[in-house]
């Protein structure tokens, strides 16, 4: 219990302690939201007048993915790299509490982040409504999914590749997520494919969740997202190379 | 019953065979070197023992457990010191020797560590800022946090500037003074030298040599004595009057092939004094455990046929 404890700590001091990931997983989620609050230039869907309205369970759902899939996988790409992984493996510590400790920490810091992002956009005018129980539940089926995602890329691919890859998906992930634009007017080709991906099925379910039946994905996010949650940190466990 | 027992050990990644049936015995309260030349097998050996490595045939125990079968057990009881990394880059060795104080029962406290590695002044610097001889000892003082029994130590003096080499030497020898198991890999021949209560020479995976420091000094030393006088002398002559062959190896470098006695010695001054010719320098005591270590490491090759 003390190692877990110790090791969750750790794991949370070290990703506070690099600027990039405070950066990733606060300032910039920080920054959209204030933004384009006050900036109207964003299309807004059928039905939304205020652009916090539709910013906020976007926003958090961007903030989720930053967390547990950039700023987890890099940091985990990282570790391996520098035989941390392998060294670890020689404690008592062992691969579940590890597991255990970064499961922990990514949580805590998304505490952190949902508690700065709702006053954030309490501030600038948001209401919160419906199901905040349903939208913890997709938030925690997401983060099991990003964190597959992200490391399945840091037990295979060199750390260098990790870094790139991360950002670039979390890039295209916020493009097509829903996060910021709506997936209404996006073609719509591509909003077929951004519906299958985690990104837009978790703002789906926030959206729907946290807004009371605004423009949500319905039972079809939950399917997606809990897909997504099985088969990603599956594919993870079947390709981690520690070392 | 020894601390580490090892019979045929042997490693393969496909079809390159890293160790070829190595056999080792270490007894607690001692130093053991496995000395050899880069791909040797040391680190393939030392990752057998610590349950990374698979073995593909031979028996292992460590404190009679199985390192494959039995890693959870003997990571409670044996610290691992790798070649090089291994450490969070972004945390300092306060708290990396604290952490790793967590994952132990009855764990050293990493204040009294961190004096006796000599790390004090710098515990709050990020390991990827300090130097190779600071980083090298926070990694010894990782793998010891935890009171282990048997502690591996991969390459623990390269890149270590003498003040810390002689750092790491002490908390070697005080590891063995406390009934610690120590097996270390090297490839320099002094650490050999001044730690080793056992040497094994390994070579392309396999025993060139098992014996103390001293043993392997002296079981091949005494056969030659190496002089240095002018370039050209008459070596014939020198051979004819002690008896025994004699040869130039290099211009003004010469060895003769009779053993260091007080008369040969006596005989190949008088040679020298009867010509005139100044004697640069005499080595007729011990061989250093360099040239028996090249010695033996050529033997091998051309004897065993690589």
């Amino acid at each position: 219990m003390r190692a877990l404890v110790a090791q969750s700590a750790a794991e949370l001091r070290l990703t506070l302690r690099r600027g990039e990931s405070v950066l990733l997983t606060l300032a910039i989620p920080v920054g959209l939201l204030a933004f384009f609050s006050e900036v109207h230039v964003l299309p807004l869907p059928a039905g939304v007048h205020r652009p916090v309205q539709y910013l906020a369970p976007g926003i958090l759902a961007l903030a989720v993915m930053s967390t547990s899939m950039v700023s987890l996988g890099i940091a985990t790409g990282f570790e391996r790299q520098y035989l941390v992984l392998k060294r670890l493996g020689a404690t008592p510590l062992g691969r579940p509490r590890l597991l255990a400790a970064k499961t922990l920490a990514v949580l805590a810091l998304e505490l952190v982040q949902t508690g700065v992002l709702v006053g954030v956009a309490a501030a600038l005018g948001w209401n919160p409504g419906g199901d905040p129980a349903a939208a913890a539940g997709a938030v925690v089926l997401a983060t099991a999914a990003f964190a597959g995602i992200g490391l399945t890329m840091a037990g295979a691919l060199r750390a260098e590749v990790t870094l790139a890859a991360a950002n670039g998906l979390y890039l295209v992930l916020l493009l097509v997520g829903g996060m910021v634009f709506p997936l209404s007017h996006l073609p719509g080709g591509l909003a077929t494919v951004a519906r299958a991906l985690p990104s837009a099925a978790l703002s789906g379910a926030l959206h729907s969740s946290l807004t009371g039946g605004g423009p949500g994905g319905g039972i079809e996010s939950w399917v997606v997202l809990a897909a997504w949650a099985v088969g990603a940190p599956l594919v993870a466990a079947l390709g981690f190379r520690w070392e | 019953m020894a601390s580490i027992e090892v019979e045929g050990l042997s490693v393969r990644y496909g079809e390159v065979v890293a160790v070829d049936g190595i056999d080792l015995v270490a007894e607690a309260g001692s130093v053991l070197a496995l000395l050899g030349p880069n791909g040797a097998g040391k680190t393939s050996t030392v990752e057998a023992l610590e349950g990374y490595r698979p073995r593909s045939a031979g028996m292992v125990r460590v404190l009679g457990l199985d390192p494959a079968r039995d890693h959870a057990a003997l990571t409670r009881r044996v610290g691992v010191m790798l070649q090089r990394g291994g450490v969070y880059p972004g945390m300092g060795p306060a708290e990396a020797l604290g952490l790793f104080a967590s994952y132990y029962r009855h764990p050293l406290d990493p204040a009294t560590l961190l004096g006796r590695l000599g790390l004090a002044r710098v515990a709050r610097t990020p390991w990827r800022r300090l130097s190779g001889g600071e980083q090298q000892r926070l990694s010894l003082g990782l793998a010891l946090v935890g009171r282990p029994e048997v502690v591996f130590l991969d390459e623990p003096t390269a890149g270590v500037d003498p003040e810390g080499r002689q750092v790491i030497r002490s908390v070697v020898a005080g590891l063995r003074d406390e009934g610690v198991c120590v097996v270390l890999t090297t490839h320099q021949l002094e650490e050999v030298e001044r730690l080793a209560d056992r040497v094994v020479i390994v070579d392309r995976g396999r025993v060139v040599a098992d014996a103390t420091p001293a043993e392997l000094v002296t079981a091949t030393a005494g056969h030659s004595i190496r002089f240095g006088a002018p370039p050209g002398i008459d070596t014939a002559g020198l051979g004819a009057a002690l008896g025994a062959g004699a040869v130039e190896a290099e211009p003004g470098e010469y060895e003769v092939a009779t053993a260091p006695t007080p008369a040969a010695i006596a005989a190949l001054t008088a040679w020298l004094a009867e010509r005139d010719l100044p004697l640069a320098d005499l080595r007729a005591g011990r061989e250093r455990l360099e040239d028996v270590f090249l010695r033996l490491i050529a033997d091998g090759r051309s004897g065993g046929g690589g």
